[in-house]
């Protein structure tokens, strides 16, 4: 027997855990990331010629509940087909008897990366944001919600494209009660049982988690969860981090319960006070002091960029002329430039 | 355990393989016993845990079997402690043939441990062992099969060598006199075989499919074998 340290103990327990492909059509590529219960691997697609990425069970999966999860994901992921989610093109189970699903291969980085490296320009995260929301806006039009919109679940592509991916949490519900997504072909459906109900569980990330989510109030979820997430994106779009943080996650747990977020322009003054009301609004504590829908949100956020009114923030008189020589400033250097020359011209005749 | 006697001896010989480095290294780092100490004790449990049959008791539903054994084993050296140390190893049961100067020495290549980590060590030593036993096994029987480059080229990248700094493909293939394709082929084919290594191993130490299946799950990670 040899010798075999700890770093050379986990690289074998990593290639002991790489899927087994064989009489798949999929050739290994590498390995792309990693998540709470799954591996994502870059693999080729042999028949379409074309690289994709595989997500693969490999976290414990006591009484298969991930197992689960992951086909409820494809079907959810199947279901959404829209420009701003991550299309899925394959589900199924490998040789080695872990469940997979293959989706597009997304070159691009992670919406947390892309803001510190690319820095974008307030208007150009807005604009992004927008299209987050209305991805998130039609999954709930399709009866889906995330459960856990985060940067980190936001994948920002080569052309400034955005992509919500990991629904691993989604929960489809429809009038009123929840659902069930249908389980694998093998599985041919879960039975009721069998279907992880999550109940009284407190799932997501807690700095982006609604205050009913911490709680663990499944039972209260529906679109507004969401909305308060995508409050919390906004916010980390405009501040560069969430609302709450904390030493650990029962602290941050405890600060989403308890607190109020700290205001936007307390940390930075040039963030103009109508995106913080309507960051505000979204991370309201109570949900129906929310946004009812992210297509609200979108709209709201949307009709700051374009300079009009919103609803989260009452304008005092001169925000409304500030506003509107703001969003006319052409117009208005055009005519200040103009009654300029008109005094020029007659101080010159006075002459 | 198997009715069949020799299928039980096998058992026995495949746990010992398995389980004795960690219980050494348990009885020197929880108990903190002197090298002489561990060795008498390390024999003394596997011995009266054949003479009375420990691990019969053993049931799969109630805990995993290293949390099991490791509880046998702390009672059994509780029990040693109180009788002042009087070793009793059973009657009639052979000495086993371990390397336990080979332990000692990966021990003194381990960080020291904090007592909160005792149980997660005890744990990593079993996987180190069970990779190990694997890794032997299949070496085994690539040179049975005559692919012993295939197993050297395994070794050279995913035992071997420095995990921050594995040699490329390229220079694999340029030792070895193959194509660099043929060092891809060879790495597939001998992780894959390693990864059924690992599980067949994981097997002969479990008792029931359940047991198994929930071992494979925490070892390697939803597997469904």
């Amino acid at each position: 027997m040899r010798w075999l340290d700890d770093s050379v103990l986990e690289h074998l327990r990593e290639v002991a855990e790489l899927p087994d492909l064989t009489g798949t059509r999929y050739e290994y590529v590498g390995r792309l990331g990693a998540g709470g219960m799954g591996r994502v691997y870059r693999v080729r697609d042999t028949a379409l010629g074309r690289d994709v990425a595989l997500k693969v069970l490999v976290a414990p999966d006591d009484g298969g509940a991930l197992e689960s999860r992951l086909w409820r994901e494809s079907r959810i992921l199947a279901r959404l087909e829209h420009p701003n989610i991550v299309p899925i093109h394959d589900v199924g189970r490998l040789p080695d008897g872990r469940v997979f699903y293959a989706m597009k291969c997304i070159e691009g980085q992670r919406l947390d990366a892309w803001l510190a490296q690319t820095r974008p320009s307030r208007p150009e995260a807005l604009r992004l944001f927008i299209k987050i929301c209305e991805a998130v806006a039609f999954a709930h039009a399709h009866g889906v919600i995330h459960r856990d919109l985060k940067p980190q679940n936001v994948m920002v592509g080569a052309f400034g494209e955005a992509l919500v991916m990991d629904w691993g949490l989604a929960r489809v519900v429809g009038q009123g009660r929840e659902e069930d997504v249908p389980g694998g072909p093998q599985e041919g459906g879960f039975p009721p049982g069998e279907v992880p109900t999550l109940q009284g569980v407190v799932l997501g990330t807690p700095s982006y988690m609604s205050p009913e989510q911490a709680r663990g109030d499944v039972a209260s979820l529906d679109a507004r969860t969401d909305v308060y997430a995508l409050g919390a994106i906004l916010y980390f779009l405009l501040e560069g981090r969430p609302p709450f943080e904390g030493a650990s996650a029962e602290e941050v747990v405890a600060r989403v319960l308890r607190a109020e977020p700290p205001g936007l322009r307390g940390r930075d003054t040039s963030i103009p006070k109508v995106l913080e009301a309507i960051c505000r609004a979204a991370l309201a504590r109570r949900p129906e002091d929310r946004y009812a829908s992210a297509g609200e949100l979108a709209a709201e956020v949307g009709r700051f960029l374009d300079g009009l009114p919103v609803a989260a923030y009452r304008e005092t008189p001169w925000d409304v002329v500030t506003r509107l020589l703001s969003r006319n400033r052409t117009v208005v250097l055009l005519v200040l430039a103009y009654l300029a020359m008109r005094v020029v011209l007659l101080l010159a005749a006075g002459r | 355990m198997s009715e069949d006697a020799a299928e039980r001896h096998r058992s026995w010989q495949v746990l010992v393989a398995a389980y004795w480095k960690p219980i050494y290294k348990h009885l020197r780092l929880r108990w903190r016993k002197p090298r002489e100490d561990a060795k008498d004790l390390t024999q003394g449990f596997f011995a009266q845990a054949m003479d009375k049959g420990f691990f019969e008791a053993y049931h799969p539903s109630k805990a995993r079997f290293r949390t099991f054994l490791r509880t046998c084993l702390d009672g059994f050296v509780a029990n040693q402690v109180q009788s002042e140390g009087r070793l009793k190893r059973g009657g009639g049961v052979p000495l086993l043939s371990l390397d336990f100067e080979l332990a000692e020495g990966e021990l003194a290549r381990l960080e020291p441990v904090a007592p909160e980590s005792i149980e997660r060590c005890f744990e990593q030593e079993w996987t180190r062992s069970l990779f190990a036993l694997a890794l032997d096994a299949l070496r085994d029987e690539c040179e049975a099969r005559g692919r012993s480059l295939a197993f050297t080229v395994f070794e050279r990248y995913d035992v071997l060598g420095d995990p921050d700094a594995r040699p490329t493909y390229a220079r694999l293939a340029a030792e070895y006199g193959i194509a660099v394709t043929d060092v891809t082929n060879h790495l597939f084919q001998t992780r894959r075989r390693f990864r059924a290594v690992v599980l067949d191993k994981l097997r002969e130490l479990t008792a029931t499919d359940e047991e198994f299946r929930e071992e494979a799950r925490l070892l390697l990670g939803g597997a469904r074998p």
